[in-house]
């Protein structure tokens, strides 16, 4: 991979997804492979909305790779709360830290972000948008169970909102993979995000049904639809429960059927599913270290003696 | 009745530009996308809602002193596929431009996802890719493929 942002998964083709993918696996094995590059390099920790894996997991992989962390706190506390433009606010942070990773309410929030800084910026979240290193411990999880070619996917959930599920949809194009899309009508793939599918050639169809598809699935994505998105509660209740699976839903599944979720999770997947052999989405969570650590080795780049140089 | 120039109720100009078979009722618009409002002084006269052979009802503009660039010209094909634009020296017709679709337009229209960076008050331009059948929003990704007159950014 060389580009100087990760701002959406559009931009990975599959060499640089596989590039990063390997590369985790290596450092999963021996956390120490990457040297001592990082050790002066500083990553800041910009997050405009409440996370705890994805900015934990930042964290952790910055100081596994020997580097450490600024972290900008929460923005009660920040100056955003005066009114600070987010490019300005990143204008300051460059420098002070090699990188940013940033989580925003607001679409396109990085894309803005990465044109006023040198550093790399990595989006962590994008409002409804997208979130790339998400998707590429998504990658790294389904490759580990079920392999990329020749796989069906089932993604389930709010499809409208579910910034895990656009990255997701849009890095799967560059695989041998079969989407089938499962949501309420209220909450179908965004018009945006279908119109890339389509120009990718992607192979994908939509159901309001689990059952319709559930028995072809090497993999099932299951996302949170979160109350908010609807105006009442009655009608939360009624869409929330069919789509909410649990034991004995899978028994209808594959016996290598993997389910996994970006967490967190609330009722969509029952407690009772965490026992089987289905469920994949605690090792995913983990998953997020050593991918992350390849992604910022990548982005952050290193000294060309140490790096392998030639093609990268 | 079908006599155009009785139709138009609009003289010949000396010297300007000329923009024809503009899709009924987005005269305005075009003018609001070449940012003349009448403040410059020249003279602007306007024929809404005429009816068209091809069109069926048309709109046409004739803006005196003033000569299109191409870039100008190219941005028209996002409201008015159709327009003929030609450029008139001296009563006679020296130019005629075609309108080509440009490949994004920057600072132009305003992105209709309220939630899309470009509308919180950043110090950055709006962008627009021109895809097949409308523009899509560089930042958010979000697509318009009707009424893009709506969301100019210069009204």
């Amino acid at each position: 991979m060389r580009h100087d942002h990760l701002l959406s998964a559009g931009q990975l083709t599959r060499g640089d997804i596989e590039a990063v993918l390997d590369r985790a696996a290596d450092l999963a094995d021996d956390p120490g492979a990457v040297g001592e590059r990082h050790a002066d390099r500083l990553l800041a920790l910009c997050f405009f909305e409440p996370s705890t894996r994805t900015k934990m997991s930042f964290d952790t992989a910055m100081k596994r790779l020997g580097g450490d962390t600024v972290d900008m706190g929460p923005v009660e506390s920040s100056s955003v709360k005066k009114g600070e433009s987010l490019a300005d606010t990143v204008r300051v942070i460059e420098g002070y830290a090699d990188g940013i990773v940033l989580r925003h309410p607001s679409e396109g929030a990085a894309k803005l972000a990465s044109q006023f800084v040198d550093v790399p910026v990595v989006n962590a979240g994008d409002g409804a948008g997208q979130h790339p290193s998400q998707t590429l411990l998504d990658l790294y999880t389904m490759r580990e169970r079920a392999g990329l070619d020749d796989l069906t996917v089932g993604i389930m959930g709010d499809l409208k909102y579910g910034r895990t599920v656009h990255s997701l949809a849009s890095a799967l194009t560059n695989f041998d993979a079969r989407m089938h899309f499962i949501s309420p009508e209220s909450l179908r793939l965004p018009h945006g995000v279908q119109f890339d599918l389509h120009d990718a050639g992607a192979r994908l169809r939509e159901h309001t049904d689990l059952d319709d598809v559930l028995s072809e699935l090497d993999v099932l994505y299951v996302t949170r639809i979160q109350r908010e998105r609807f105006p009442d509660e009655n009608e939360y209740q009624q869409v929330a429960g069919e789509y909410q699976i649990d034991a004995g839903t899978l028994e209808r599944a594959r016996d290598d059927l993997t389910v996994m979720h970006p967490l967190p999770r609330v009722d969509e997947i029952a407690p009772d599913v965490d026992a089987t052999d289905h469920a994949a989405y605690f090792a995913q969570a983990h998953n997020g270290v050593p991918v992350r650590m390849a992604l910022l080795d990548e982005l952050l780049g290193g000294d060309a003696a140490t790096d392998g140089g030639a093609g990268r | 009745m079908s006599d155009p120039e009785r139709e138009l109720r609009v003289s010949k100009i000396r010297n300007g530009t000329v923009i024809d078979h503009i899709s009924g009722g987005q005269a305005l618009n075009v003018l609001a996308i070449l940012g003349i409002d009448g403040s410059e002084g020249v003279g602007v006269s306007i024929g809404m809602n005429v009816p068209s052979d091809k069109l069926g009802t048309k709109d046409v503009l004739k803006v005196e002193d003033r000569e299109l660039s191409q870039g100008e010209v190219d941005v028209l094909s996002l409201l008015a596929p159709e327009a003929t634009v030609n450029i008139v020296r001296e009563f006679e017709v020296v130019e005629k431009k075609r309108v080509e679709r440009p490949e994004r337009v920057v600072g132009l229209l305003t992105c209709p996802n309220h939630n899309c960076i470009t509308n919180q008050d950043e110090p950055v331009e709006s962008a627009f890719e021109v895809v097949d059948d409308g523009v899509r929003c560089e930042f958010c990704g979000e697509i318009v493929r009707e009424d893009i007159g709506d969301h100019l950014a210069v009204h």
